[in-house]
Parts: structure tokens; C-alpha cells; sequence
């Protein structure tokens, strides 16, 4: 039986880290993710987790801590926001490639240039390419399933990566809501132990880790970790499998809201899929046939599963909440666009960013791009596949 | 106990041989001194800053050490070995470690002065129960020679050459180990390889074996970087000492104690006259920079000589 609570999504998250009990915590505060370090620094004082709390001098440092913990042969979790993954981005890769499944939970913040504390994606979708599993959450429930079901895939014997469980800054993270908490006891042992075959810390075997890595290895050793990448897809739906089973609720690589017959179709992360499924309901009221395509593994990306949900549809928005100045799109219309290539009837795509630096995105501003994707079914005209939403500006505004 | 040369290196080698660093390098030295001053039946996790001697020593799939071993980044050595003692503690805990692990981190100067200077005093804040040893070479030899801030006053560097309107560094080395010892850590020394190795062997078993951080700051000359014929190594060490550039001192417990004092402490030039990196100092016209170079060193014995009585 789940527990009936209320809570705000960095309480769910310490919550679930409390019941887990890794074995070090490397902290290091920055808003809107420093409640999660606080929780916990509790939980240590008040003694309900045996856990190694390490307080470091910087999110560079945490992420450090966390390598040579985790390749000591422990369990290591830390949490940031912003600037403070940009400043651990060296060692994200570092990390990854090492083979080390650290546990990161990012509250998504919007990055430095000018400073915002508000949400959108553009810290984790500046990691994306560093070879983490990156897991996305749409409300604090998602936030704590999430956060259960990490270890076991970023610890699969074939993966090994580090995972990054994504929610959104001060939208989930400090909003409270209802929530159905698991017991510790099922936790655990849904979780596991972490056993490592090689560490530091080995009795017999010593190990080195963190080599200088020559023309003639390299490559190899790149493979292998875009081959755990690719494990990873399996790993992610076999855990959310057990996970199913073990507590009723069920995750896959992507959610499909309404999709069966849809014409007009959103592809985005996070938050924004409740507000969009609000919309969803009130148009299909209307006789609208409208879906939603929500990723929660944007790490490793579900290509084959993204262009199968698409397939029958007319035209697609891909919503980005982060500019990746690429002059052309942001990154999940990208991805987006590259995964429908291969299909036969390929659908109309535009991308909308929205949403930079926590400028809301209301369910009126959904409607809108459904109604700007109704339009370009019914005229055949696209103009312009490239918009920013909600933004003021003297020109005519198209969305 | 005595220090007992022979009996010291009688112990097995635990920086195995087949490494590539250059001959006449100083930081193959401290790989094996340091890892000889562990109990030979004592764990250690190597914890090492990207530079010459991890791009040297571990080289996939061969490595030359024989105890665990970690590179992250440049930066970082010091925040890894946080994340090993937070291990060490852990499994202890749990249960599931038994034995004392010790851990010994090492860096050269670019790794512990500069970019790694946050981290190393972040560590030694929290009191982690580290030894970090700089072998301290006085520039950033890995990149090929550009000064840093332990780059002495007119060295010639990559990035501070001689030249017509410049005579070479233009900032004093920053002083380090003085630093550390600001941390209040219960150990900080300085060292460098001279006669057989009792004050290397023991300063390093004292910072290993001594409870909570420890900081042992090891000048390391580079063949390369000071241009000194391979061999004369040891000549610099001595030199470097004897004309107490590079003194040899300890703070144990905030306490300062002078190793070694010269009877006669000689000139500077006896030290600088043996490297490259400070010819254009002996051109005509540049015998200010020696006179400074001595005003320098002086002025800074003197200081420690106040301290340490």
C-alpha cells in the first residue's frame, strides 16, 4: 500500500534518497536545488541515514567527490541547478566515461548570461551530449519514481553510465503537491545493494582508474560507452517494468497522451506535458484531435519510439525550452526531426521555444500552437518552422 | 625508528619501473619515496592531478602502480580523495573494511598552486584525512614550460621569456607551503631529495601517519624546464638547500621547526648558475636581478628563522 502525502518535488527527491541511503552525499547548494542538500544535511543530523555527508567547497568538487566515492565502490548522489552543472560539466564526462553510475538529480534552472534562477532546460540540455542517462519528470510524483528507479539502471552490468534525474526548477521543485510515497522497507529492496565488481577500496584486487588513453584505445573505449548508451533503452523499460509490477506505476521511455488519432501533435519535457494535457482534454472536448509526445529518457534518446508516435500524425510542434543557438532550432526539435527521417510519411515539424527562464507557458499558450498547427494543416503553409513563444516584441508575433 | 637507507629500499617497489618520465625528473623519485614511507602492509589509494606524471605513469593499458589508483582532472586530486575518505568511512561503517587505508595524493605545481589550489584548501578545511605531495617543479612542464605561481622571479618560461625588454618572470613564487600551514592542518612540510632520502622518507611516513590532512610540499626539479644536465639532479637539490632557496622545515601542530640550517648559507647565484632558465640573469647588465633574487631569499630566511625558533 502507498503512502498518501504532500510534499514539494526537492522534498520528494531527499525523500527518496533518505529511503535509498546512499553512501556519500557530496553537497554544495545552489538555487532552486539546494532544498534537497538541506533535507538531507537533517536527515544526517537527526541520524536517520548512515550516509557520508561531504560539504564541499563547489559543485566542481562534488562531482569529484562523487568519482572517487563511487569508484571506491560506494553509492554516490549529489544535487545542482544551473550554473552549478555547467561548473561540474568537465567531470561530467570525466565521470561517465569512467564508467561510473553516479546519481545527479538536476533542478532544471535556467543557465548564466544574464543570471535567472528561474526554469527552463538549457543546464541538462548543455550536459546532453556527456554520456549520462538523463531522466525528465513532469511533477513531483514522476520526480520521486524517477529517483527510485535511477540506481538499478545507471548499475545494470551493461550500462554502467551515470544518470542525471531531471525535474523542473521551482515549478515541481518547490511547488507541494499530493504524492503516493513507497515504504522503506520496499524501497531497499526494490533498489538494491551496489556491487561493484572492481573498486579502489577492493580487499585483494587493486585498481586504477582514470587513464591516459592513446590513438590506438580510445575509440574503442568510445564504443563501448555509446554501446552502454544504446543498453541503456533496455535497461530504463526493464526497470520501469519491475517497477510497475512492484509499485503500480507505469514509466516508459516516452509518454503518449491522446495520440491514437491525433492530427496535431506537441513533443516536449517535463512540467509543461501537465499543462498540455489540461489543453489536451479541453480540445478534445471540441472534437480537436490533439496528443502529446512527452520524453522522459532524453539520455538515451528514444528515436524509434518518438518517430513510431508521430507517424500518423499531420503536424508536429516540438516544444524546446532551451535556445541551443544552433540558428536553426533547439535540441529536442533536432533530435526530433532526425528520428523521423527514417519514416515513410514524415510529419510537418516546427519548433516553439518557449519557456526561457521561467516565462510561464499558461494553457492558453498551448492552445495556441495547436491552433498555429491547425492552420498549417488546413492552408498547407508552414513559414516559419523556428518561433519563440510569448516573447514581447514589436514585430508581429506569430504565436 | 633510525632511518636505515638499505633497509628502506630493501622494501618491494610499489611505483613499478617502465614508467616514461625523463631522466633526471624528480617526480618518479617521490612516487617511490612516498609509497616506500607506507607500512608495507598498509593499503593506499593513489589519488593523482593530471599532469606529467599521470600522463607518464598510467598509460592504458599499463600502469606503475601497484596500489589503487585515480585520475580525475587537473583540478580535482584533492575533492577525488575527499570522495575516497568518505568512501573509507563508509565501508567501515558497513562494515565491509577492516583494514587502514591510507591516502596519498599527488600533483605538481600547476595542479596544487593554481587549479588545483581551491579544492586542496577545501579538503584540508574539512580536515580530510589525506597526505597531498606536491612535487613542485616550478612551472607547468606537462603543457611544455609556461610559468606559473610557484615559477620563480626571472625564470625564463614559455610565457615569461627572456627577451629584449624582459628578464623573465616578473612575480615572486608564491609561497605555498607557508599557506598551508595558514589551514592550521596538523602537518605541513617542505622537503626536496637530498642525500639518502631521511628527510623525504621521513617527513612523508610523519604526514602519512599522522591523523587527519597532511601537506608536503616537495621541490622537484625538471631537466627540461631549469635545463640542467640530467645528472645533476641531486646537485640542484643541494643547492637549492644549501643556499636556502628551498629550506627544509616542518609544522607540526602549528609549531615551526627548521630541519637543516647551512653553516655557511651560500649565494644564490649557486643555485641559479646551474640551470638555463636563469643564464640571461648572468648577462652583463642583469646583475640586478641575482642582487634581488638574494634580497628575496634573505629576507624570507629570515622570516622563517622567526618562526621556527
Amino acid at each position: 500500500m502507498s503512502i498518501k502525502d504532500r510534499m514539494s518535488g526537492n522534498e520528494a527527491v531527499a525523500y527518496a534518497m533518505k529511503q535509498i541511503e546512499p553512501d556519500v552525499f557530496a553537497a554544495f547548494p545552489i538555487t532552486p536545488s539546494t532544498e534537497i542538500p538541506q533535507y538531507f544535511a537533517q536527515y544526517v543530523a537527526d541520524g536517520k541515514v548512515a550516509t557520508e555527508f561531504v560539504t564541499v567547497e563547489s559543485e566542481h568538487s562534488s562531482m569529484s567527490a562523487c568519482m572517487g566515492a563511487q569508484a571506491a565502490g560506494c553509492r554516490a548522489v549529489t544535487a545542482t541547478s544551473s550554473a552549478g552543472l555547467a561548473f561540474m560539466y568537465e567531470m561530467l564526462y570525466v565521470v561517465a566515461s569512467s564508467r561510473l553510475p553516479v546519481t545527479l538529480a538536476c533542478v532544471n534552472r535556467a543557465l548564466t548570461g544574464p543570471i535567472n534562477i528561474n526554469n527552463d532546460h538549457s543546464d541538462s540540455m548543455g550536459a546532453r551530449d556527456s554520456g549520462w542517462i538523463q531522466l525528465y519528470a513532469e511533477n513531483n510524483q514522476e520526480a520521486y519514481d524517477n529517483y527510485l528507479q535511477a540506481m538499478r539502471i545507471a548499475e545494470t552490468a551493461d550500462v554502467r553510465l551515470p544518470i542525471m534525474v531531471c525535474q523542473d526548477g521551482f515549478i515541481t521543485s518547490h511547488a507541494v503537491e499530493n504524492i503516493l510515497l513507497e515504504s522503506d522497507e520496499k524501497v531497499k529492496n526494490f533498489v538494491g545493494t551496489y556491487c561493484p565488481e572492481n573498486y579502489l577500496l577492493h580487499p585483494e584486487v587493486p585498481l586504477a582508474v582514470g587513464p591516459y588513453d592513446t590513438c590506438p584505445y580510445y575509440m574503442e573505449h568510445k564504443v563501448q560507452q555509446a554501446q552502454a548508451m544504446k543498453n541503456a533503452k533496455r535497461a530504463i523499460l526493464d526497470v520501469a517494468a519491475d517497477f510497475e509490477k512492484t509499485f503500480g506505476r507505469h514509466y516508459g521511455l516516452i509518454e503518449e497522451y491522446q495520440m491514437e488519432d491525433a492530427e496535431a501533435a506537441l513533443v516536449l519535457i517535463g512540467s509543461t506535458a501537465g499543462t498540455a494535457k489540461a489543453c489536451i482534454d479541453a480540445m478534445r472536448m471540441e472534437g480537436k484531435r490533439v496528443g502529446l509526445v512527452k520524453i522522459r529518457s532524453f539520455r538515451p534518446f528514444p528515436a524509434e519510439e518518438i518517430a513510431a508516435a508521430l507517424s500518423g500524425v499531420k503536424a508536429v510542434a516540438v516544444m524546446d525550452k532551451s535556445e541551443g543557438f544552433s540558428g536553426c532550432g533547439g535540441p529536442v526539435y533536432a533530435e526530433t526531426a532526425a528520428a523521423c527521417m527514417g519514416s515513410s510519411v514524415y510529419p510537418v515539424m516546427i519548433d516553439v521555444v518557449y519557456g526561457l527562464g521561467g516565462r510561464d507557458c499558461r494553457v492558453e499558450d498551448i492552445r495556441r500552437v495547436y491552433t498555429h498547427l491547425f492552420h498549417i494543416i488546413e492552408t498547407g503553409e508552414v513559414k516559419e518552422r523556428y518561433l519563440h513563444m510569448g516573447q514581447r516584441s514589436n514585430q508581429k508575433e506569430v504565436l | 625508528m633510525a632511518y636505515n637507507h638499505k633497509k628502506e629500499l630493501s622494501k618491494p617497489e610499489r611505483f613499478a619501473p617502465g614508467h616514461r618520465l625523463c631522466s633526471g625528473c624528480g617526480a618518479g623519485i617521490l612516487c617511490r619515496a612516498m609509497t616506500r614511507a607506507l607500512n608495507e602492509e598498509d593499503k593506499a589509494v593513489i589519488v593523482n592531478a593530471t599532469g606529467c606524471l599521470e600522463v607518464s605513469s598510467f598509460l592504458y593499458p599499463y600502469t606503475s602502480w601497484t596500489d589503487s589508483y585515480i585520475h580525475g582532472a587537473f583540478e580535482n586530486a584533492s575533492a577525488i580523495g575527499s570522495g575516497v575518505e568518505a568512501a573509507i568511512k563508509m565501508k567501515k561503517k558497513k562494515g565491509e573494511l577492516d583494514k587502514d587505508v591510507k591516502i596519498l595524493v599527488i600533483g605538481g605545481d600547476g595542479g596544487t598552486y593554481d587549479i588545483g589550489f581551491q579544492s586542496l584548501s577545501g579538503a584540508m578545511e574539512r580536515g580530510t584525512d589525506m597526505t597531498y605531495f606536491c612535487y613542485d617543479n616550478e612551472a607547468y612542464m606537462n603543457t611544455g614550460i609556461q610559468r606559473s605561481s610557484s615559477t620563480p622571479r626571472f625564470a625564463n618560461a614559455t610565457t615569461t621569456p627572456a627577451g629584449t625588454q624582459s628578464v623573465g618572470k616578473v612575480q615572486n613564487k608564491k609561497d605555498l607551503t607557508e599557506i598551508m600551514a595558514a589551514h592550521q592542518i596538523p602537518y605541513v612540510a617542505q622537503t626536496t631529495y637530498i642525500g639518502n632520502m631521511k628527510d623525504l622518507h621521513e617527513k612523508a611516513q610523519r604526514a602519512i601517519y599522522t591523523p587527519g590532512p597532511a601537506f608536503v610540499n616537495v621541490m622537484s626539479p625538471c631537466p627540461r624546464g631549469w635545463q640542467y644536465p640530467t645528472e645533476d639532479l641531486a646537485l640542484l637539490c643541494k643547492m637549492a638547500v644549501e643556499t636556502c632557496v628551498w629550506p627544509l622545515y616542518e609544522v607540526i601542530e602549528g609549531q615551526w621547526y627548521l630541519n637543516y640550517e647551512p653553516k655557511r648559507k651560500l649565494p644564490v647565484e649557486e643555485f641559479m648558475k646551474l640551470q638555463g632558465r636563469f643564464r640571461h640573469c648572468f648577462k652583463a647588465g642583469n646583475e640586478w636581478t641575482i642582487e634581488e633574487a638574494q634580497r628575496y631569499v634573505d629576507e624570507k630566511w629570515e622570516t622563517l628563522l622567526s618562526k621556527a625558533r
